[in-house]
């Protein structure tokens, strides 16, 4: 297979993944840092693959667009920033109900409120926590690089078909706009098959279709919500991601995501030739997460420390994965800030340095 | 009596008797194949079941029921997937034209239409209604104003009459205070991306007649693909309106086509060029 290498933007790299990746839909409102998507994809995708690209008067209406046409049983993409991804929570919680595949991207920017237009993870809670009312769950992949901004649109569908749940990647301002080079896989043609519980008018040999959360029946809703939980005990058995970078001899680990962890691995070489033996643990499936890896990883290290672009939203998943077995500590910039690989080692030093010597 | 009136009389009587009323030839009115045969969980009287079967009939008629996916409010009618055997969708409050447009941006081919209560079109999903009828998306709207919300227990609608009582607005909807009924229908009528724009009711037989041609069109014309179809069927909700639905169709016709008159707002053949 030819290798087809480019500069690219995150926004337009996971543009071109969607078109790549056989997308049938798109459906965005413009907002900062994650417009390119949709002005990327309005200029290619419709004529390249006949993908249908749509600019709706709303977050709310695209991501109910998103509901009527993933009801539909077709590849289907959204992305947003922040606020726009608050805007879209009630209809998350019904996609996620009825079970239905599809693609959400945040490409998150400083909150509260309207915030800023700079990099964030502030929204890690929403994404992996809930967000939208009721049990429900999101596969969440949060990439690190333009090139997983790539390669995680294709595993995104995967997974979102396979469990028949929305996934979410959660990027952030710095990896939408940062270019890199990437690694373009080659096109994969747009579904055809047609699924058996999708809304495409009934034919007579088969009952109709119905795509709806409403059971109005509490023995019925508690019911579906079994079948819902059950469908997340099987993803965290088997969709668990995560990179380990110098962890084998490390005393301290370092736990980030995204960019942080990129951000931290850079801190952790800074801190080798001080004597500080630092490795970093990052999660890439935030959720399901990787607790089980980092509680059996507390066994062997001094600390850990984890950094965030939020005020320590992780810090809880990864406070509950070691159950105290280790001290755990928080670095963290909010609003925007991204930090340094310095500042990371400086925060390395004053909370380990005396410990290990 | 004299022996040929004695005659005629029986004669009348067996013509009358049941089992000569009820047989095959004389069957004018049957169960649409598209309305599924189980009791509905309407209130008596109530104007959504006869909506629920003009569109079955239209359907059927059309012979499209594997080429149509209906997308259900919530209101009243969010179960309306119970009794419509066809494909269906139930959207969150206010965004079923949303969610239609996905279903027909994917299936452009297929006919779609939403059903909507006032509440839901008109007062939480109006940015979704107008955006969608002013795209002229391809699919057939079905609004159904009964002046009232229905589901949570007759509060006040867009589209409550001046004067008119509800739960909150109980001394009577005071414009000063709670604004005007909205006309959505007239205003969206002037949107250009609308091929097709009527109101129509549910009241009296030959209002259910003409409201059914209306539902008939509007199905019919996204084999033009030209634009969007809106339907508003005038209704009733004799529960929350505290009247029997003798009184409740009597007061619609007094109160409620006075306001919203009936008709045809926009028809293609007056849309030049089109
Ligand atoms: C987001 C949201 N807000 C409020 C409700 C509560 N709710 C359910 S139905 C309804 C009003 C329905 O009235 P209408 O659309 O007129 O339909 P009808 O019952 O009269 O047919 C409301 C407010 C809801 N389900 N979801
Ligand atoms: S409450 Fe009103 S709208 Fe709802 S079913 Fe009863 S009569 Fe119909
Ligand atoms: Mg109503």
């Amino acid at each position: 297979m030819k290798k087809e290498l480019r500069l690219m933007k995150g926004n337009e790299a996971l543009a071109e993944a969607a078109i790549r990746a056989g997308c049938d839909g798109y459906f965005g409102y413009p907002i900062t840092p994650q417009s390119e998507v949709l002005e990327y994809l309005s200029k290619e995708a419709y004529k390249r693959t006949g993908m249908i690209v749509l600019q709706a008067e709303s977050e709310v209406a695209s991501i109910n667009m998103v509901y009527g046409a993933a009801g539909t049983g077709k590849k289907i993409i959204i992305s947003s920033s922040s606020p726009g991804i608050s805007l879209m929570q009630e209809g998350i919680s019904y996609i996620a109900c009825a079970e239905l595949p599809c693609l959400i991207v945040n490409v998150m920017r400083g909150g509260p409120g309207l915030g800023t237009i700079q990099p964030s993870q502030g929204d890690y809670f929403q994404a992996v926590k809930g967000g939208g009312h009721g049990d429900y769950k999101l596969i969440v992949l949060a990439p690190s690089t333009v090139q997983e901004m790539v390669d995680f649109v294709p595993l995104s569908f995967e997974l979102a078909f396979k469990y028949r749940n929305p996934v979410m990647i959660l990027a952030d301002g710095a990896l939408g706009q940062m270019m890199e080079k990437v690694e373009l896989f080659e096109p994969i043609p747009r579904k055809t098959n047609i699924e058996e519980w999708a809304t495409v008018g009934k034919p007579k040999n088969r009952e109709r279709n119905i795509i709806t959360s409403l059971h109005i029946e509490p023995d019925k809703m508690e019911e579906i919500n079994r079948k819902l939980q059950a469908k997340y005990r099987e993803i965290e058995k088997n969709e668990v991601r995560y990179e380990m970078i110098n962890c084998d001899d490390a005393d301290v680990i370092i736990v980030a995501f995204g960019l942080v962890a990129r951000i931290s691995s850079k801190a952790a070489e800074l801190a080798r030739p001080k004597g500080l033996k630092v490795g970093v643990f990052r999660p890439i499936t935030l959720y399901p997460f990787p607790y089980d890896k980092l509680n059996e990883l507390a066994d062997n290290v001094k600390g850990m420390l984890v950094t965030e672009m939020n005020a320590g939203q992780m810090l809880e998943d990864v406070k509950l994965a070691v159950n105290g077995k280790t001290e755990v500590n928080f670095y963290g910039r909010m609003g925007g800030v991204v930090p340094s690989p310095e500042e990371i080692l400086t925060q390395l030093e004053e909370k380990f340095s005396g410990e290990l010597v | 009596m004299t022996d040929n009136k004695l005659h005629e009389e029986k004669h009348f009587e067996e013509m009358i008797a049941e089992e000569n009323i009820c047989v095959e030839e004389n069957l004018v009115y049957d169960r649409p194949k598209t309305l599924i045969d189980i009791p509905m969980h309407y209130c008596p009287g109530c104007g959504h079941g006869v909506a629920h079967r003009l569109i079955a009939e239209v359907i059927d008629e059309l012979g499209i029921q594997d080429k149509t996916i209906g997308v259900a409010p919530v209101g009243c009618s969010v179960f309306a997937y119970n009794y419509l055997d066809i494909d269906m969708t139930e959207a969150a409050h206010g965004r079923a034209s949303a969610v239609a447009t996905g279903i027909k941006r994917m299936l452009p081919d297929k006919y779609v239409f939403s059903y909507q209560g006032d509440g839901d079109l008109a007062a939480i999903g109006t940015g979704e209604t107008i955006h969608t009828c002013n795209r002229g998306e391809n699919i057939l709207i079905v609004f159904i104003n009964n002046g009232i919300y229905g589901m949570t227990g007759g509060q006040m609608a867009p589209t409550t009459l001046v004067g008119m009582k509800s739960t909150t607005s109980p001394e009577g909807r005071i414009p000063e205070m709670m604004g005007n009924p909205l006309k959505i229908t007239e205003l969206i009528a002037q949107l250009p991306g609308v091929y097709y724009c009527a109101r129509v009711a549910v009241n009296t037989p030959n209002n259910v007649r003409k409201a059914k041609k209306a539902i008939l069109k509007g199905f019919q014309y996204q084999d033009h693909k030209k634009g969007l179809s809106f339907v508003e069927v005038v209704s009733n909700c004799p529960s929350n309106w505290k009247m029997t639905p003798v009184e409740a169709n009597k007061w619609l016709e007094e109160n409620m086509l006075p306001y919203y008159p009936l008709g045809e707002l926009k028809v293609p053949e007056n849309q030049g060029g089109k």
